[in-house]
């Protein structure tokens, strides 16, 4: 596939970008032809980070396979972990214990919040800004503090188990989860005034990247990708899994369709999960933190498929058992997958500097792509 | 829409002879009922491969069905036969359907429907590059994750690797 590297006959430039490049936050491999400084084709190469989870997944047990999803999203780890849990809670119908209920969500959210800052930090700095992602690094570590101190992990979490999770929360696990609310609602702020209505930012995102809402459903976009193109798919609204149906908060859509609707979608998603962590804080119920499960696992003959929202958007978990300890075949869909297969759609026709703008937008992780 | 509705629904819009059924259907028999799973999570319906892509034009096309959202492709190795498996959603109607397809092991064969949703270009490269399943009408059939030069296809059951697997 390199010889194809080089001018064509009719002049146009083709180059790689990555797999080690900066802005593609991961062994991201694009060919891209270019006409000047336009953008005519992109072409993903994936598979540098290609670990065959699914087949791996064949050969584990059902309470092995779940520390694998860690680290196919690494920074939705709990969601994928949660994901897998409640599609092996699906199949043996484990009614899992209010208290871990609300664990669960209150672990989904922070990471979407340390997930979300992240990209924040990222994107901003691949458009040139170097300063908003020591910013983002800052607040997360909070939540990062929080993460290991309960979960003893920061980034591979593998703290929820079929029937809950796997300890009780750590003793200053509300605490402190109360200050990061205090101090992160004055920080976002912060973050709107540095970047959002930063001028030379708004020119970078505003018009780009642009994406229809028919385009977006027929790609599979999901998450903040497809809300920004004002398509409903929240899952937690649409599908409500665990509390979500007991907590108040809004489904954020825009519909500009280009990389500033993206943006501002997050932007807002992040105060919805802060007034979803606040509600429930105060509100952990007493009881167990796990369901009494069998010590060896074993599902049903039959097809079980799960969803939940991730940072990034859907992913589903679908399980086909034979009846056995281990799953016959393990399908994982991930949401970066189809989020980066509209990228080409997206990027066609802008600048190459337009690129590192839009794959940031889509806030792509590679192994989550690659499994 | 109940399970019940979506399957009645699916029933009046799929002529005779398009699903699973391997018995040929006179013409003035009344349509036998449509071989849907029992117990299943969601409405699932083995249909005829060849007739694939005319029932995904229909069922993406029919304004009541609106199956506009294709948001998992994949397949399963049943050591005699492959069955792909498709999910589909309307995100105007959030009714979800899946559809599976038996395809012969030898020669495994099935339209794509890259035209219908988009996002199948990836979701079949990956199935064509890991089962080996030929989509025909396929823009780009290539492998996706593999190199080029790879020999076998690592997710069928009977396929060893030495080298790259471990057996637990």
């Amino acid at each position: 596939m390199f010889e194809e590297i080089g001018t064509t006959e009719s002049g146009d430039l083709v180059i790689n970008v990555g797999p080690q490049h900066p802005s593609t936050h991961g062994v991201l491999h694009l060919i891209i032809t270019l006409n000047g400084e336009t953008i005519k084709n992109v072409e993903p190469h994936l598979g540098y980070i290609h670990r065959s989870i699914e087949k791996m997944c064949e050969s584990l047990t059902y309470r092995q396979f779940i520390y694998v999803t860690s680290r196919m999203d690494y920074l939705s780890s709990h969601i994928n972990n949660h994901g897998c849990a409640m599609c092996v809670e699906q199949g043996l119908q484990i009614e899992v214990p209010p208290r871990a209920k609300v664990i669960r969500v209150l672990m989904d959210e922070l990471t979407r919040l340390a997930s979300h800052q992240l990209w924040w930090g990222a994107l901003a700095m691949d458009v040139g800004a170097l300063t908003p992602f020591f910013h983002a690094f800052r607040e997360r570590e909070m939540i990062n503090e929080i993460m290991e101190e309960t979960c003893g992990a920061r980034l591979t979490m593998n703290y929820m188990v079929p029937g809950g999770v796997m300890i009780d929360l750590h003793p200053s696990f509300q605490q402190k989860v109360k200050e990061f609310i205090t101090h992160f609602r004055s920080k976002i702020d912060e973050y709107d005034e540095l970047v959002t209505g930063n001028v030379i930012f708004q020119n970078r995102m505003k018009g780009v990247g642009y994406i229809s809402r028919e385009d977006a459903i027929s790609y599979g976009c999901t998450g903040p990708t497809a809300r920004g193109s004002g398509i409903r798919c929240d899952i937690r609204k649409l599908f409500p899994y665990e509390v979500y149906d007991q907590v108040q908060f809004e489904e954020i859509t825009e519909t500009g369709g280009d990389c500033f609707a993206r943006y501002l979608v997050r932007m807002q998603e992040m105060r919805q999960s802060l007034s979803i962590i606040e509600q429930l804080i105060d509100n952990i119920p007493e009881g167990d933190f796990q369901a009494k499960t069998k010590a060896v696992l074993k599902l049903p003959k039959g097809e079980f498929y799960s969803i939940i929202e991730t940072a990034r958007g859907e992913f589903g978990v679908y399980i086909v058992s034979e009846g056995g300890t281990t799953p016959y075949r393990i399908k994982f869909r991930s949401p970066g997958f189809s989020n980066l297969s509209a990228l080409n759609h997206m990027a066609r026709g802008h600048k190459i500097g337009d690129l590192v703008a839009i794959m940031g937008t889509l806030d792509l992780v590679i192994p989550d792509i690659d499994r | 829409m109940s399970p019940e509705e979506l399957k009645n629904k699916v029933a009046n819009l799929l002529a005779p002879g398009q699903t699973g059924d391997a018995a040929p259907v006179p013409a003035d028999a009344a349509p036998s009922p449509l071989p849907w799973e029992e117990g299943a999570q969601w409405p699932a319906l083995m249909i005829d491969p060849t007739q694939w892509l005319t029932v995904a034009r229909q069922l993406r096309s029919t304004p009541s069905l609106a199956f506009d959202f294709l948001f998992c492709l994949t397949c399963i190795d049943w050591k005699t036969h492959f069955t792909m498996v498709y999910h589909l959603r309307s995100t105007t109607h959030h009714h979800t359907l899946v559809i599976k397809a038996k395809l012969d092991r030898a020669d495994p064969v099935i339209a794509s429907v890259t035209p219908i949703w988009h996002t199948a270009e990836f979701h079949e490269r990956e199935v064509y590059d890991l089962f080996g399943v030929q989509f025909e009408g396929h823009p780009d059939l290539r492998r996706l994750f593999l190199t080029d030069e790879w020999i076998g296809y690592p997710l069928r059951k009977d396929y060893e690797d030495p080298v790259n697997m471990i057996k637990l």
